[in-house]
Order: C-alpha cells, then structure tokens, then sequence
C-alpha cells in the first residue's frame, strides 16, 4: 500500500439552477486574457444536450481518454507513442476553433459614435479573433434549457443504445445543468500524451498542471482528454487548462467556482488513495469500474492507513483534514455521488451527485408524493429514461448503481419529512439500508453544512512556499526533477 | 566584396544563429513552441504540413548529402558521376517538389484564413516565411534552370568544397562568387535565414520529443527533499 492523497471535488446537481456565476467568475479570474477568449476551464452545459465543445463525449469521433485493448491492456483511444509522433505535423483528431465557438464582443464603440439619426444606434457583435462582424449562431451552451433540442439535445451522445422514442420524450421528462472543470484525473490522458513532458500531476495533491515553459504546443492534449478540458491558447500557442485554483487552495482557500457557486453545491476536499491499486482497478470491465474506483480510496479513518499515509510522508494535519473529508463522505461512506463517464478509465477527480429532482418531477407526474420514499422508490424503478441516460453519464451503463445513490437521497428526504412531522417510519431508512443518524448526517452535509464542513482544503505548509512557487512557475533556471511514479 | 558576402557573412550568421539560440533558450522558454494554429485551420494544414516536413526534412538531408559528402568518396565506392548526377537531380527535385507543393498548401492557407491568422501572426515569423519562400525558390529554381533542363551546372568542385570549407576555417568565398547568381541569392538567403532562425517558431525544430518514446506515461512532480 502507497497512500497518496488528492484533492477532489464533489457537486450537486440537484442544486444547479445553471446561472453560470461559477463560469463567468473563473473567465474573470483565469481567462480574460487574449488568445483564450473561447476558453472556459469551469463551464455549464445543458443536459441532455451536446456540451462544449460540440459532442465532447462523442469519443468513437474525438478518440479522447483510454480504452482497453484485444488483450485487456489500457491504451490511449488517440493511438500509441509513435502513432502519436508520426502525427504531430498535423494533429488529425483536434477540434478546432468551430467545435468551440467564435468568440464574440460587441462594437459598443457605434453607440457613442453613431451620428444623430431617427433609428436607435446598435452594438453589433463582432469577433474576438477577425474583429469583424459576426453572426451569432453558436456558443457554449447554446442549447441551454433544450433551447433548440430537436436539433442539438437529440445529438447528446449518452442517448447511446436508448430506442427512439425514448430519446423524441425527453423534452417533456427532464432536463438538468452539468457544471464541468477538469476532473484533475488520477490517470490523466492528457499527462500520458504531452509528447514534451510538460504536463504534470502534483505528488502531493494530485492537481494536474501545465508547465508552461516546457509546452512545445505539439497539442496532442487537447485530443486525449475526453473531457476536452485543456485548451490551445489561440495567441500564446500553449496549452492551458483549470488549474484548481493553486494558489487559493494552497491557502487553503477553495476555488473560485466554488466560492461563487449561488447553489451552494460544490464541496472540495482530499481523498487517499492507494497507488498500488490504480493499475488493476483500471483493467476492469466497463460493469465493474465504478466500485473499482471506489475501491480505490482508503478510509482515512483506519488507523492502518493512517499509519502508513504517516509513513508516505502526509503531514499529520492532511490526514486530519482527509479524515474530515466532504468528498469522502459523499463518495464513499453515504455512496451517493458517482464519477463522470469513468469509462473513459482517467480516474476522474471531479464527482456529481445526480440530479433527484427529474425523479421527483416524473413521480408527482404519475400522481405519487414526491416526498415519500416508496412513491419516489417506485417511480425510480419505473423511470427507464432519465435512469439509464443518467448510467450512461456516470456510470458506464450502470442503472442500479444509479437508482441506489436516488433512493438514498429520497430517502434522505421522507425520513427528514417524518422527522420534521414528528412521525419517525422506519420503513424510510430500511428502504435505504441506512440508520437514522446516517440519513441526518447525510442532510445535513447537503443541506446545511457550512463553508468549513463544505470546503476541507488543507493549506500548503509554509516551509514548502517557496518550492510550491517554483513548481508552477516552472522557474527554468531552478528545475524540478522529473520523477516516475514515486 | 565576395570577401564579406561568402567568407564574413556565414560566420557572422552563424554566431548570431549560436548567441540567438542560447539568448532565446535562457531567457523565452515561454516562447519556445510551434506556434501551432491547426485551433484556427485543420483541412489544408492536414494535407500542407506532412507534406512540408517531409519535404523538408528530406531537402535538409539533401543538402548534408551533397554538399557534405566529397565527389571523391561517391567516386570511391563505385559510383559513376553520371549516376550520382541523376541521383542528385531526381532526389532534390523530388524533394523540392515535395517540399514545395506542401509550402503552397500552406501559404494558400494562410491566405484563405488570413482573417483569423491577422492578429496571430507574428512579424518575426513573417520575415521568416519571406526568407524561406526566396531560399527555396532560388534554390529550386536554379536546380531546374541549370541543371534538370540546362547544360548542367556542377555544384560538387565549387559551392561544396567552399561549404566544407567554412567548417574547417579555410574559407574560399571566390568559389562561391563563381557560382551562378541564382545559387549565390540561394546561399546569401539561407544564411539570413539561419541567422533569423533562432528569433522565430523554427526554434520548434530543436524540441523533437524522441524522449516521448521512452517516458514513464505520467509525469509527477514532487519537492526535492
Ligand atoms: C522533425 C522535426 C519537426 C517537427 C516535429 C515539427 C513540428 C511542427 C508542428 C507541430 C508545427 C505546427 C503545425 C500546426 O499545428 O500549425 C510546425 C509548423 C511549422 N514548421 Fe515544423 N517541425 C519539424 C521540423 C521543421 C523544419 C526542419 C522546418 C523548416 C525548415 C519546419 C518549419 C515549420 C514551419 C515554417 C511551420 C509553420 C507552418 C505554418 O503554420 O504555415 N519544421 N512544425
Ligand atoms: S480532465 Fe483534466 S486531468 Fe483529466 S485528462 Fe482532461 S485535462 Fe487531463
Ligand atoms: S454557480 Fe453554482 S448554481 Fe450557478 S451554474 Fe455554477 S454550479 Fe450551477
């Protein structure tokens, strides 16, 4: 056992209203600059619908993230090593600047300088890469609320091995916001394809970053991943992606997105995990990957383990702060959020919890209570549709997997209900195969928990400061070694 | 005059080439790219950019070959002058054309997609293109002029021993002011080009990552300790 500790995200998706306060106060922070206009490392998407960039998820197409091969090897979809050298005159798989959008600004200039006349003077968009006029006719989450879904949402990928007319009903059956940043993977696709080396994880908290004095833009990044969360800058010709806001948590401070999240949704914290165990619990087939990526994570709370992240080198009040983990909590002890396409077998750090609120609908919808477990229960068995489009996005096809984490969370809501009423079924929590305590643990962490319950972020320690900076300056005259596993 | 132009010049391009380099290493890693722009363009740069490579991966393998390699060593294991000529002419023009088709793709990009390039494009990298569209034109063209469909022109006692030359400090620049005046623009261009190298995206030449193919797959980063 070789613990190792990352940072990871959890959101909850019942909770997006879509606003996109988290996009908007990470372009402000990250990417206002030139060269990234089109560039959003935190975006939210409407599902179903095809995402930004255009059907990101459609791999068979971009050939992002890995695969196993004939002979249950993992191998990168975009090819192997001197497939991906023999190609890189011309990158065959990239999306361009149209899968993306033309990004816009308007000409507000006209409206102080238009001459005196009868018609209102107008600020016509203009693009932020020709400067000339632009039609509008796309951007990221141009669908959004299925605005225009019979064109757009009926291309979603997860419709994947769904009839027909289950996919032509979904307009009136459900509808839910997915906000997106790199999933700071465990087995980053993108770190495997940088040809330069250039592209890192960080021993201590997992971040992935890009070394942007080694970045030779040979952009077979932008290919591997399949989140498509690394981005070309348009001016600079380098690679740039989220950075998990590196020098806020290192603070101790979590990220932008989070901090601005109106929903309250997000939750940041460490997780252990074992390295020894990454390599087989990425050789499992595609029904088995969710517990093997479960499996992955090591309770902070066994003092076996405590013993040997000691042992690794995790200062004692990281392991203090694992152990107060939100992220581990909601993964692993109450089970309810789930990892984002783990068929895509990047290990990704970033976890939702999937939106109740279509079941919830569909069960007033069938004249049920939405607020008793065993209506909600029934609708979920009952629910083909949003079901398995839901396994598709996080569960490899899984729909057990996905009704269990439901039903927790509708049990969480009638035995709070019963609670709240003063009339206590224990019918509530056996349904759930949880205990009370755990149900109002549970609630409380989604309902109530303050920033320091939602946000456990250890800070750096101050001693490594001056290491930290150069680690992602990447000072050239003072580099790191480069090591391999460690 | 030919004093300074081809004994002087290709020592002072050479030493600004060497200083540039080390000046633009030390100081501009963050510059240091390929300034890819397949995020503005793909269909015309899948087809112009292999073509240009391979092209001129082979014309700068050309040019070691034949201007490297002394008329007495091909004459030493057995090949006629005749045979090397053909050789000579069949591989450069193929390699020219090569070369050049995937040049023109890529200037016919350039200009079909100007507008998306206009606020990319980097001045050094325009001087660049300009020195190689007159280093190649030249040098192809007196190849096809002179020798494919002239009476020929023999580089290998003139413009090559003059080359060698320069590399063992025993520089003879009146062979080279002897040579046709297609040649002699081909070489004063190239060597202008040579000195500009380090100041444009060429630098990307130097960073071929051959250590990809023996890299762990994921890289980490750990404080020293
Ligand atoms: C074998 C080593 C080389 C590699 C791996 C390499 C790779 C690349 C890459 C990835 C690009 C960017 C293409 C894009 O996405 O826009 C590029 C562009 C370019 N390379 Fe190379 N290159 C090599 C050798 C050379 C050589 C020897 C030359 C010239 C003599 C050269 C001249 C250029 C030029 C002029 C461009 C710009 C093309 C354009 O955008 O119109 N390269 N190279
Ligand atoms: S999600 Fe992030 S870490 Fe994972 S492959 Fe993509 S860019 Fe890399
Ligand atoms: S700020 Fe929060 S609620 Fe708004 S879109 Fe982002 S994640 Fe959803």
């Amino acid at each position: 056992m070789r613990v190792r500790a990352q940072l990871a995200m959890v959101m909850n998706l019942d909770k997006c209203i879509g606003c996109s306060t988290c996009s908007v106060t990470c372009k402000q922070t990250w990417t206002n600059r030139d060269g990234v206009e089109y560039v959003w490392f935190n975006n939210v998407e409407t599902k179903p619908g095809i995402g930004y960039p255009r059907s990101w998820e459609d791999q068979p197409h971009w050939r992002g993230g890995w695969r196993l091969d004939r002979q249950g090897r993992l191998r990168l979809r975009s090819g192997g090593r001197w497939r991906r050298l023999a190609r890189i005159f011309a990158n065959p798989d990239l999306p361009t600047l149209d899968d993306y959008y033309e990004p816009a600004t308007y000409d507000f200039d006209n409206l102080l300088s238009a001459p005196a006349s009868d018609q209102m003077p107008v600020a016509r968009p203009l693009s932020a890469v020709t400067g000339r006029p632009l039609r509008l006719e796309w951007g990221p989450n141009w669908d959004d609320d299925l605005g225009g879904s019979a064109l757009y949402a009926a291309h979603d990928p997860n419709w994947a091995g769904l009839s027909q007319s289950v996919q032509r009903s979904f307009e009136t059956t459900f509808m839910f916001h997915l906000p997106r940043i790199c999933e700071h993977c465990l087995n980053p696709a993108c770190v495997a394809a940088c040809p330069s080396g250039a592209i890192y994880k960080r021993q201590r908290d997992g971040l992935v970053l890009v070394d942007q004095d080694k970045c030779r833009g040979w952009r077979m990044c932008v290919t591997a991943c399949p989140y498509k969360k690394i981005y070309l800058n348009r001016t600079t010709a380098k690679a740039e992606k989220c950075t998990f806001c590196f020098p806020r948590v290192e603070a101790g401070l979590p990220t932008v997105c989070a901090t601005t999240c109106v929903g309250r949704l997000r939750y940041i914290g460490l997780v252990l995990y074992d390295l020894d165990r990454v390599e087989p619990a990425l050789a499992v087939p595609d029904d088995q990957l969710v517990a093997a990526q479960r499996g992955l994570f090591l309770d902070p709370a066994d003092p076996a383990v405590a013993a040997q992240a000691l042992a690794d080198g995790l200062p004692p009040d990281w392991l203090q702060a694992a152990q107060a983990s939100p992220i581990h909590a909601l993964a692993i002890r109450h089970g309810v959020a789930l990892p984002l396409h783990p068929e895509y077998r990047t290990l990704p750090m970033v976890w939702y919890i999937p939106p109740l609120s279509p079941v919830l609908d569909a069960t007033a919808a069938l004249g049920g209570d939405n607020a008793s477990a065993d209506d909600i229960c029934q609708a979920v068995a009952g629910l083909r549709i949003p079901l398995a489009y839901l396994a598709n996005l996080f569960t490899a096809g899984d729909v057990d997997l996905v009704a269990g984490a439901l039903m927790r969370l509708a049990a969480v809501r009638s035995h709070m209900r019963s609670v709240t009423v003063g009339r206590p079924d224990p019918a509530d929590t056996a349904a759930a195969g949880r205990s009370a305590a755990e149900l109002e643990a549970l609630y409380r962490l989604l309902a109530v928990a303050k920033p320091k319950d939602r946000y456990v972020i250890p800070a750096a320690h101050r001693e490594e400061a001056a290491e930290l900076a150069q680690w992602t300056s990447g000072c050239p005259l003072d580099r790191l070694p480069l090591g391999i596993a460690p | 005059m030919s004093t300074i132009l081809f004994g002087v010049w290709p020592y002072l391009a050479g030493a600004v080439c060497l200083v540039g380099h080390v000046w633009r290493w030390r100081f501009d890693q963050f510059g240091w790219t390929s300034r890819t722009s397949q995020l503005m363009e793909k269909r015309w740069l899948a087809i112009g950019s292999p073509l240009f490579h391979l092209g001129a991966l082979m014309v700068i393998g050309g040019h070691a070959l034949g201007l490297l390699v002394p008329a007495s060593a091909t004459r030493a294991v057995g090949l006629s002058d005749h045979a090397y000529h053909l050789v000579a002419v069949g591989g450069g023009v193929a390699a020219g054309a090569v070369f050049a088709a995937g040049a023109v793709i890529l200037t016919i990009r350039r200009f079909l997609s100007r507008a998306r390039f206009r606020l990319s494009n980097r001045p050094a990298d325009l001087v660049m293109y300009a020195l190689l569209g007159i280093t190649a034109g030249f040098g192809l063209g007196g190849t096809l002029v002179l020798n494919a469909f002239g009476q020929g022109y023999d580089y290998r006692p003139t413009i090559a021993v003059w080359f060698r030359g320069l590399f063992v400090l025993d520089p003879r620049p009146e062979l080279m002011a002897a040579a046709p005046w297609p040649y002699q623009v081909h070489v004063l261009a190239a060597l202008a080009l040579i000195a500009w190298w380090p100041f444009t995206r060429l630098v990307h030449v130097w960073s071929v990552p051959l250590g990809y193919l023996i890299r762990p797959p994921i890289v980490y980063r750990r404080p020293p300790s």
